[in-house]
């Protein structure tokens, strides 16, 4: 080789990779950086804190994140957040994976249409589809209350009606990730197993559900961060009831600091701890699924 | 941040379905333009932009042009309410605010202490005296500084069911002690309807009740903030309140649902405690009932009085990044101050102008109250004994507060002063921890 052959080499996979690098620097790298250097910050002001001069911004360490994690109204909100999210994680994807199973098999009839229509509800914006079922769920509108005399909007049928709008929204997407995998599988397993004589349930809860763990996975994790970051349904059902607070859920309590009481700098810190929260659980809960299901350390 | 956009595309949702004024719009980002024109060698006319959510204020703004071609003003229409406060300090802080913006008196105190608003007092030395006193505290905080120019103001007063006041037999209430009686009177006569609802979502009706009270909630005495948002008076409006949503007399359905326009057409809410702009609202959200509401003085606390409250208003404020300071406090004061600008605000925006003499000069009653041929005599009168009080640099905290705090009081049956003094203490709290100096 030449020298200068030798000298390009190298350069070349940084040369491509440029696009990447500037881009992953300019839309995340910057705005996490601004987003920790704003946390570590605070206005304070002096006197009456009118007219130029008389605020200032200063450094005050790990006293933002401190207060965060000292915050009981955010680790309350972590409380709802996780009652509201085991249901609807729960109901959510076993929802998506028996309609899943369900448009496998051969006999079911409408396929296609049952499919596309199970995957609708995800087209329509999260904010389109709260206010929808708000609308359902206000007593004096609502057509569920002739039937059903029960107040939805209440203190303790709120959790069920906003996972609804989420199970509602969500279902389809999942199944539609779980029925991908599931065309994907040969054929010939199941023919195969029902060789060896396995019912079409049998075949689903021993071939089927096992070759699929990867995709319940990938769901499961991809949902548990969607219910961490759980904003729009209580922020859109808000105006409909009393009993959703500004602080419902962490993210609703960064939007409260940061643009209704003027905290920018709070809300940065407590954005920086959801999103440690939200790594921590997701990748806990990869680790745990793994070391179970495929024996890897 | 996720929550940024989210929040944009929520507020633009939220306003359009849950209408106030019918004026949630999408808007075009404005005011780089203006700040890109050099300060020192300004070529060609002046650019402006204006933020505001008045309706038809870019009509009234093309006359400006037309007769200013060397100042040319950009409306850009904004939702309006918190989110447009929110929005304004927002890009004030990121070095991109509008020139001009629509201020709400209660916001205005947290644009100061921002230091996001210019201080006028020069520009505006000619213009004062056009103002009631009141008024003109609002946009000085009783400071030496001026910063912004009134525009409208809210007075509130007592907007009824004229109708079915007559049929059931109930007389307009002079206090609100027969505001109570005939709550529970009407409950008697028609369990479906409701003479009033208390709204746990609408801060600014709650201040304008408590001002009428006599409310004090901030003041400033010398160098330092007074803070009483848990006074007497306020504690009594929210018991008064607490005590018939508790016994059931009203509802607590909150203004600018869709259940609240739903009783309105029906019938089913036959009082709105609101203010002077109440026309438009009802015009939009009960189109039904037109010609079948009257207005009159707000109940009193002592008969005989003749006190009011403010719900709303709002002034214009210049950018205190604006390289353009002169050309937009020219303006500010054109559009609040002279004859044809007030003309078309009152014609055109449809709104109650704070220019002492342009109050004087409404003439019909608005279409929705056809009925009332003195609708703007009353208003007048009303605004007479409005009394407001300074607002605080936190508002938005003390407003959040309220809502959590009537929304878990209405929630749990708890008492409506608890969460008065809920709202205290936020306040507190808030201007504690910023380092405001505060009068014990």
């Amino acid at each position: 080789m030449t020298p200068t052959s030798k000298r390009r080499t190298p350069l070349a996979p940084y040369v491509i990779l440029t696009p990447a690098i500037v881009l992953f620097v300019l839309f995340l790298a910057l705005p996490i950086g601004y987003t920790v250097y704003l946390a570590m910050r605070r206005t304070q002001v002096s006197g009456l804190g009118l007219g130029a001069g008389a605020r200032r911004e200063v450094f005050v360490g790990f006293d933002n994140f401190a207060a965060a994690l000292a915050d009981g109204e955010l680790w309350a909100g972590w409380l709802r957040v996780l009652g509201y999210g085991a249901l609807v994680l729960v109901v959510m994807l076993g929802l998506a994976l028996l309609f899943a199973l369900l448009l496998d098999s051969a006999r079911v009839r409408l396929s296609r249409f049952s499919r596309i229509s199970i995957f609708l509800p995800y087209a329509v914006p999260g904010v389109a589809a709260s206010l929808m079922w708000g609308f359902l769920y206000l007593p004096s509108l609502s057509p569920i209350r002739a039937i059903l005399d029960v107040d939805l909007l209440g203190a303790s049928t709120i959790t069920y009606s906003m996972a609804n709008v989420a199970v509602w929204g969500g279902t389809g997407f999942n199944m539609l990730v779980l029925y991908t995998t599931l065309r994907a599988i040969p054929r010939d397993y199941y023919e195969a197993a029902r060789l060896d004589g396995a019912s079409e349930l049998q075949i689903a809860l021993r071939v089927k559900i096992p070759i699929l763990a990867p995709a319940i996975i990938l769901t499961t994790v991809f949902s548990i961060i969607a219910t961490i970051q759980v904003f729009t349904e209580p922020t859109t059902l808000r105006p409909f009831t009393n009993t959703i607070s500004s602080t419902w859920s962490p993210l609703m309590k960064v939007y409260r600091d940061a643009f209704v009481t003027g905290d920018l700098y709070s809300a940065a810190a407590t954005s920086i701890v959801i999103a440690a929260i939200s790594l921590v659980l997701s990748f806990g809960f990869l680790r745990v699924v793994r070391d179970r299901a495929f024996g890897e350390g | 941040m996720r929550a940024t956009r989210l929040g944009a595309v929520l507020a633009a949702a939220l306003t359009a379905t849950l209408t106030i004024g019918g004026c949630g719009s999408s808007e075009p980002t404005g005011g780089s333009e203006a700040a890109a024109t050099s300060p020192a060698a300004p070529q060609g006319p002046v650019k402006l932009t204006y933020w505001t959510w008045a309706p038809n204020m870019d009509k009234i703004v093309a006359v400006w042009n037309k007769d200013h071609p060397d100042i040319q003003i950009t409306v850009s229409k904004q939702a309006g309410g918190d989110d447009a406060a929110a929005k304004f300090l927002t890009a004030a802080k990121a070095g991109n605010p509008p020139d001009l913006v629509q201020a709400e008196y209660q916001h205005l105190p947290s644009f100061i202490a921002a230091d996001a608003v210019a201080d006028l007092k020069a520009e505006t030395a000619a213009i004062k005296g056009e103002f009631g006193e009141g008024i003109w505290g609002l946009v000085t905080l009783g400071t030496e500084a001026v910063y912004a120019v009134p525009q409208d103001s809210g007075p509130m007063m007592l907007f009824y069911r004229q109708d079915l006041f007559d049929k059931h037999g109930l007389q307009v209430p002079k206090t609100w002690q027969e505001y109570g009686e005939a709550a529970r009177t009407l409950r008697k006569k028609d369990p479906k309807a409701y003479l009033g609802t208390f709204s746990s979502k609408d801060p600014g009706a709650f201040t304008g009740l408590a001002q009428q009270a006599g409310a004090q909630w901030w003041s400033i005495s010398g160098e330092s903030w007074k803070v009483n948002v848990a006074d007497e008076p306020t504690k009594k409006v929210a018991d008064f309140w607490g005590g018939l949503v508790k016994e059931g007399a009203i509802d607590d359905t909150p203004f600018f649902t869709p259940e609240w326009n739903k009783a309105l057409n029906d019938g089913k809410l036959l009082t709105w405690p609101s203010a002077v702009w109440a026309p438009g609202v009802l015009s939009s959200n009960a189109p039904k009932a037109k010609g079948k509401w009257a207005v009159a003085p707000l109940p009193q606390w002592n008969a005989g009085e003749n006190f009011s409250g403010f719900w709303g208003g709002s002034s214009v404020a210049v950018s205190a990044k604006t390289p353009n300071k002169a050309a937009a406090a020219q303006f500010a004061t054109w559009i609040n101050t002279d004859p044809k600008a007030l003309d078309l605000l009152v014609k055109e925006a449809a709104i109650y102008p704070a220019a002492a003499k342009a109050q004087a000069a409404l003439g019909a009653a608005p279409d929705y109250f056809a009925n009332q041929p003195d609708f703007w005599q009353q208003a007048a009168t009303v605004s007479a004994g409005a009394r407001g009080f300074t607002f605080g640099p936190n508002v938005g905290v003390t407003y959040n507060a309220f809502k959590d705090g009537f929304d878990k009081a209405l929630q749990d049956g708890t008492s409506f002063s608890d969460a008065v003094q809920a709202m205290h203490e936020a306040t507190v709290a808030d201007m504690r921890k910023s380092g405001f100096t505060l009068a014990s």
